[in-house]
């Protein structure tokens, strides 16, 4: 049931990207409207969608790193420790 | 009120010891009665708060039984990750594992309940050698070398903690386990956090956990990504909060956590990093110490043990069914295991913190007392580590596993299917605890530690934060995901210090030392027992010839003396005799009278 449920949504992909564009732009949308009195410091007041920019950063920043760190040499052939 | 207090790691203990006693249909409700009489017995403590269980051991006052708010959370937790873990091996006819995984329960209960250093340092290790047998139970040769890593590095930890208390013992008198003065700590401080870090896989003591985690058996890794770090988290919120130290290095373990679980294409072993990653908030909170801070390590440790569980059950249901473990191997199995996919998926979701999810509930607590103590780039690290967390298990993992590209072989392919009944129970109950936690606020909450504080996680901008940050990471790895696509490969870690220098050293003896070593035995043989021969050979002459010379000489000449005055003397005429002896008679008396 839900392989045919994935396999109906694959089927539309467009549709589906589609649906989830407009959810981001809801969801920032949404968090302008949101009362920022909560906020932990000015940054998240003064800018908006501040939250959507540093989730966006941070996971560009967290795959890049990975991704130099991995080729720096720290990713090495499955039998390195095997004599 | 006396209450009668039976201590639950002594139901695990004596369950264990009997459980070989019950086999054929008796052995499925014995598994299930056992962690379930310990659980009855961990709630009904927890309704009688006190000090129980306490013995004179020698000069020692041991405590077995600490039951208070910050001890009755962890043990309800632990029991009952005993309960979901025996169902989830249930189907294992190997009863040297579950012996195994019942002693570690009942070590990490004993740590929980002890309140002084001997009574914990004696569950510890207890913890420590039940779970290496749950590395070896898998039976290949991975498993018995990473055991002994293990082995090998917890006994070091354990060394560093009884260093620790017994010079604290020396310096204070005192083996009670509570807070240490973290505000000015002594060498002891140092060496007891040491010890009990390493168990929480602090970096740079973390390696163990991924190397270990990954190669235990599919039951065994259940049990130990629930119970290690667990408990030395508890033992560190008892022992050193408020330590500032933890902070850095809490912060330093997520995101190095996560860097690797990006890295990595070991399922098991990414779970691992996952894990250090995750304790990393439970180790910062600790080090900020505020009620807040504690009452949020606490609540994460309580989540976590539920979706991680889930997560290694996941990952172990597809290891049991095809025998792979890594990703390169694994893909598109969405279609073959749909149920495994739906507890993995809601694993990786509540780690995520997604709201309605147990995640969400726990994590949020310790940002926020970082936030609240004003250590913003804490808070901010955190949030940016929450967002890694999110990429590497709520898209990656489910994404590598089940969608994308389907590297699974025919074979693979061929076996894929869900698990056994017993293991869609165990996991059925931990995807329904992960999402009952965040929904319903007071299980959780009227469990924690502290009561004085509040916190009320699901504000509209909370929510608006999570939901925000969830959905551009998301985005970020629809546009960046084939750089952190799965490679054959292996990533090292500071366990090459001691995999590579234990080679080396290996090598420095076989070679050099064992070339030194031969090389001086030849120069022996050469140069000193040659020397040492002619040295005896000279002395075995001046033997014969000198001493002996002169002795026999001796004796020779005492028997030619002798025989002369034989001769002169003893001619053998009696008269002859007389007057020899009557004259040197005389000559004695005149000796004596005059002289």
């Amino acid at each position: 049931m839900i392989a045919n449920l994935i396999d109906y949504l694959s089927d539309r992909l467009p549709t589906v990207t589609k649906v989830c564009y407009v959810a981001m732009a809801f969801i920032v949308f949404w968090s302008m409207s949101v009362d920022t009195s909560h906020a932990h410091t000015w940054a998240e007041k003064m800018i908006p969608g501040f939250w959507s920019l540093f989730g966006l950063a941070s996971c560009a920043i967290v795959i890049m790193v990975a991704r130099w760190y991995g080729k720096s040499g720290i990713q090495t052939r499955e039998d390195y420790y095997d004599n | 009120m006396t209450i009668s207090f039976m201590h639950p790691a002594l139901i695990m203990i004596v369950g264990a010891l009997l459980l070989p006693l019950f086999r054929g249909p008796f052995r499925k409700p014995y598994m299930i009665l056992i962690p379930l009489l310990t659980f009855i017995d961990v709630v009904y403590l927890s309704g009688h708060p006190g000090t129980y269980g306490v013995f004179q051991f020698m000069d020692w006052e041991l405590t077995f039984g600490r039951v208070d708010r910050l001890s009755m959370i962890f043990a309800f937790i632990m029991a009952l990750m005993a309960i979901i873990g025996t169902i989830y091996g249930m189907h294992v006819e190997d009863e040297y594992q579950h012996m195994a995984s019942w002693f570690y329960v009942a070590g990490s209960l004993g740590a929980i309940y002890a309140a002084d250093y001997i009574t914990l340092f004696l569950f510890w290790e207890m913890m420590a050698f039940a779970s290496t047998f749950l590395i070896w139970a898998r039976r290949d040769k991975a498993a018995l070398e990473a055991g002994y890593r293990y082995i090998l590095v917890h006994t070091f930890g354990g060394v560093i903690l009884l260093l620790g208390f017994v010079l604290r013992y020396q310096a204070t008198g005192d083996l009670s386990f509570d807070l240490l003065n973290v505000k000015n700590p002594e060498l002891y401080t140092w060496l007891i956090m040491i010890g009990l870090m390493l168990n929480a896989a602090v970096p740079p003591l973390h390696s163990w956990l991924p190397d270990a985690y990954s190669k235990a058996t599919a039951i065994g890794a259940v049990f130990m990504c629930a119970f290690t770090t667990k408990t030395a988290v508890y033992t560190l919120i008892r022992s050193c909060a408020g330590f500032e130290v933890l902070i850095y290095l809490g912060i330093i373990m997520a995101i190095y956590g996560i860097i690797y679980a990006l890295m990595e294409n070991d399922v098991r072993k990414l779970l691992g990093w996952e894990i250090i990653s995750q304790v990393g908030y439970m180790v910062t909170a600790v080090g900020i110490g505020t009620t807040l801070a504690l009452n949020g390590a606490s609540a994460h440790a309580f989540a976590h043990i539920l979706y991680k569980g889930l997560l290694f059950m996941g990952a172990g249901a597809i290891l049991t069914v095809t025998g792979k473990q890594k990703l390169t191997d694994l893909g598109g199995l969405y279609k073959k295991m749909p149920a495994t996919m739906i507890f993995m998926l809601i694993g990786g979701l509540a780690v995520s913190g997604l709201p309605l999810m147990s995640g969400f509930v726990s994590k949020s607590m310790i940002i926020s007392a970082a936030f609240n103590e004003h250590i913003l780039w804490a808070g901010f690290a955190l949030t940016f580590v929450s967002a890694g967390t999110f990429l590497a298990a709520g898209l990656r993992l489910p994404y590598l596993l089940f969608f994308g590209k389907n590297n699974c072989s025919e074979e693979t392919w061929e076996k894929a299917e869900d698990p056994s009944w017993n293991m869609q129970l165990a996991m059925t109950i931990g995807g329904f605890l992960c999402i009952f936690i965040g929904c319903y606020l007071p299980f959780l909450y009227d469990m924690l530690p502290y009561t004085e504080v509040s916190y009320h996680p699901y504000g509209a901008y909370h929510l608006s934060e999570t939901i925000q940050i969830m959905a551009f990471t998301a985005f970020g790895f629809i546009l960046l995901r084939k750089y952190i696509l799965p490679t054959n490969t292996i990533s090292l870690d500071l366990d090459w210090f001691y995999r590579k220098g234990g080679q080396i050293f290996l090598w420095t003896v076989k070679n050099p030392l064992q070339y030194m070593d031969t090389a001086l035995s030849r120069f022996y043989e050469a140069v000193a027992i040659s020397c040492l021969m002619e040295t005896s050979k000279f002395w075995s002459w001046f033997d014969w010839n000198g001493i002996d010379g002169v002795v026999d000489g001796s004796a020779r000449c005492v028997r030619a003396i002798g025989r002369r005055v034989t001769i002169v003397l003893q001619r053998g005429q009696i008269q002859q005799t007389i007057c020899y002896t009557v004259s040197f008679a005389a000559v004695l008396l005149v000796a004596y009278v005059w002289l």
